[in-house]
């Protein structure tokens, strides 16, 4: 007897065709939105570029700097992402899993946490400088609070009946830690990234507010400046995208790492 | 001892203290002296267990039968070096029980099974660790046998989201057996199971009993349970715990099913019925006292 699986949902029992309709729905419907706003006049349609003019920007600055600003705002989510979660996962372990600890820190952590990034800048630029590391700077930041909190709340939920029984069986502390413990923060793990990226990329025009002059919000930055709605909205649409195939990258991953999980999604 | 007939005409007080089968003198390897637990509530503290004196040998299948919530666990969990008693002690072989370990085996409610390990992985676990000294080919062999044993041989590289409350039941059992404890601490295994897995798991537990041998505490709110698997039955009082009464099961071992049909059966059921509902009317009172 199998049992955990229910009759495949509605959108499973669809035939392809039927699926990709459904994955292109809410994107056709935004464009649809957005053709409406314009052609309603609730905004004065100069302020609101169409999505075909959107377009032609787009391929416009991919011959010109888009690449190389894809690439540099990419690569520095990508690293304050990186050392943000690695800073992230042991401090959220040792809060989520020490009373001592949690008692200590959590109201630091929460203090920090609640403050935006934007208005570190200033003194990330006394501290840090304007180059790499004061922009990467403000990205580990805003990634390291939000995979800090998941961590703890991960580790906070490991159920107890775990431990116990590995006890049971004879296992000593270290190897509870690393053959259940382990185990069980992964998914918490994945899920702290996954946050702490959609946070970094929200965070990424913040931090390139710092004299940046590559990377998409730098573009927007210059753009904005200039009043180039169109390019402004080529920036806004290409950090999403990109956000958005991370995400599904991670999903992926996710899906593939704790396949044990009994989940509803 | 008394003969078949003086058995269906004594009273069934006499149930309490003629012990229908001379039990053999293996040691006491567990002794509670004097327990009491007090459990720390917004209120002060709850008296749980009360005075708790009680000795298990060697061998023995001991059920503990009583009202939910009067403290039955928390006996299993002081056995298993989850709780310490607040007075008193409980040893093992003379020694206070400090810590879990090895050596005792427990069945949770909740089954615990490791969700992120297949069935093999599950029953493994135990063999992979450096307490168990175990070289790989043993540990095959070892996992083999027990997964065979629990009818798991087809599911061995399913994870557990994949199973049935049954199998998981099985599979907590494989895990605990595969390191070899000499004692088995049982808190209502079989409770969430349907009759028929309910039937089928007792006699597999008896069967492995019956080729392995070790020293059994189970919880349990059932008592034709209780009467069926152990050797002896302890009636434990509503909260706080304390040993109402001991009573020693006449069967011998190895049991099957035929044991349901010995007269015995119906009257131990019946007296010891009797004893559990009186103490979970004092529960109930406890929970509402009456007005006025």
């Amino acid at each position: 007897m199998v049992h955990g699986t229910f009759p495949p949902l509605k959108s499973q029992a669809r035939g392809p065709a039927a699926r990709a309709a459904l994955v292109a729905a809410p994107w056709l419907a935004l464009l649809v939105l957005w053709y409406a706003i314009r052609a309603s006049g609730l905004i004065n349609p100069s302020l609101v570029p169409a999505p075909h003019a959107v377009l032609s920007k787009f391929l416009e600055l991919l011959q010109d700097r888009l690449l190389l600003d894809v690439w540099m705002s990419t690569r520095r989510v990508f690293v304050g992402v990186f050392l943000g979660v690695l800073a992230a996962v042991p401090v959220g372990f040792a809060i989520g899993w020490y009373q001592g600890v949690r008692g200590f820190l959590d109201p630091l952590i929460n203090f920090f946490r609640a403050l935006p990034p934007i208005a570190l800048i200033p003194l990330v630029i006394v501290y840090f400088g304007i180059g790499e590391t004061a922009k990467v700077a403000i990205l580990f930041y805003a990634s390291f609070f939000a995979g800090v909190i998941v961590m703890v709340e991960g580790i906070g939920q490991i159920s107890p009946i775990y431990v116990k029984v590995s006890r049971t069986l004879g296992a000593n502390d270290a190897e509870i830690f690393a053959k259940v413990i382990v185990p069980l923060a992964v998914p918490h793990i994945l899920t702290a990234v996954r946050v702490a990226l959609g946070v970094a990329w929200a965070t990424l025009v913040a931090s390139e507010l710092i004299a940046a002059q590559q990377g998409l919000g730098a573009l927007i930055q210059n753009a904005s400046s200039f009043f180039q709605l169109d390019i402004v909205y080529v920036g806004i649409v290409c950090i999403g995208l990109i956000a958005l195939a991370m995400d599904l990258l991670l999903r992926a991953a996710t899906r593939r790492l704790v396949a044990w999980q009994d989940r509803i999604a | 001892m008394s003969s078949q007939n003086d058995f269906f005409t004594s009273r069934v007080p006499a149930l309490d203290t003629q012990p229908m089968v001379a039990l053999p003198s293996f040691p006491v390897r567990l002794r509670f002296e004097d327990v009491a637990v007090d459990y720390p509530t917004a209120a002060g503290p709850m008296r749980v267990v009360d005075g708790i004196d009680l000795e298990v040998r060697q061998g023995e299948f001991v059920s503990i039968i009583g009202p939910s919530g009067c403290g039955k666990t928390t006996l299993l969990n002081m056995v298993g070096g989850f709780v310490r008693p607040t007075r008193g002690r409980v040893l093992l072989d003379d020694a206070p029980i400090e810590a879990p370990g090895p050596d005792r085996g427990v069945i949770f409610q909740e089954y615990g099974v490791f969700p992120w390990l297949t069935v093999r992985g599950n029953i493994e676990f135990g063999l992979r660790l450096a307490a168990a000294r175990v070289s790989a080919p043993q540990r095959t062999e070892i996992v083999d046998r027990y997964m065979a044993l629990m009818g798991l041989a087809d599911f061995a590289d399913h994870h557990p989201k994949h199973l049935s409350g049954g199998m998981r039941q099985r599979l907590a059992l494989a895990r605990a057996y595969a390191v070899k404890p000499e004692f088995l601490l049982m808190d209502e295994p079989f409770g969430a199971l349907d009759a028929q897995t309910r039937t089928a798991m007792q006699d597999l537990l008896l069967h492995v009993l019956a080729t392995e041998g070790k020293t059994v505490l189970l919880v349990t709110h059932s008592v034709d349970e209780a009467i069926y698997l152990s050797s002896r039955i302890v009636v434990v009082t509503a909260r706080p715990a304390r040993v109402r009464t001991v009573i020693d099961v006449p069967f011998g071992y190895p049991r099957d099913e035929a044991v349901h049909e010995d007269p015995r059966f119906a009257l131990l059921r019946a007296h010891i019925r009797t004893l559990v509902m009186k103490e979970y009317e004092a529960q109930a009172k406890q929970a509402a006292p009456a007005a006025g």
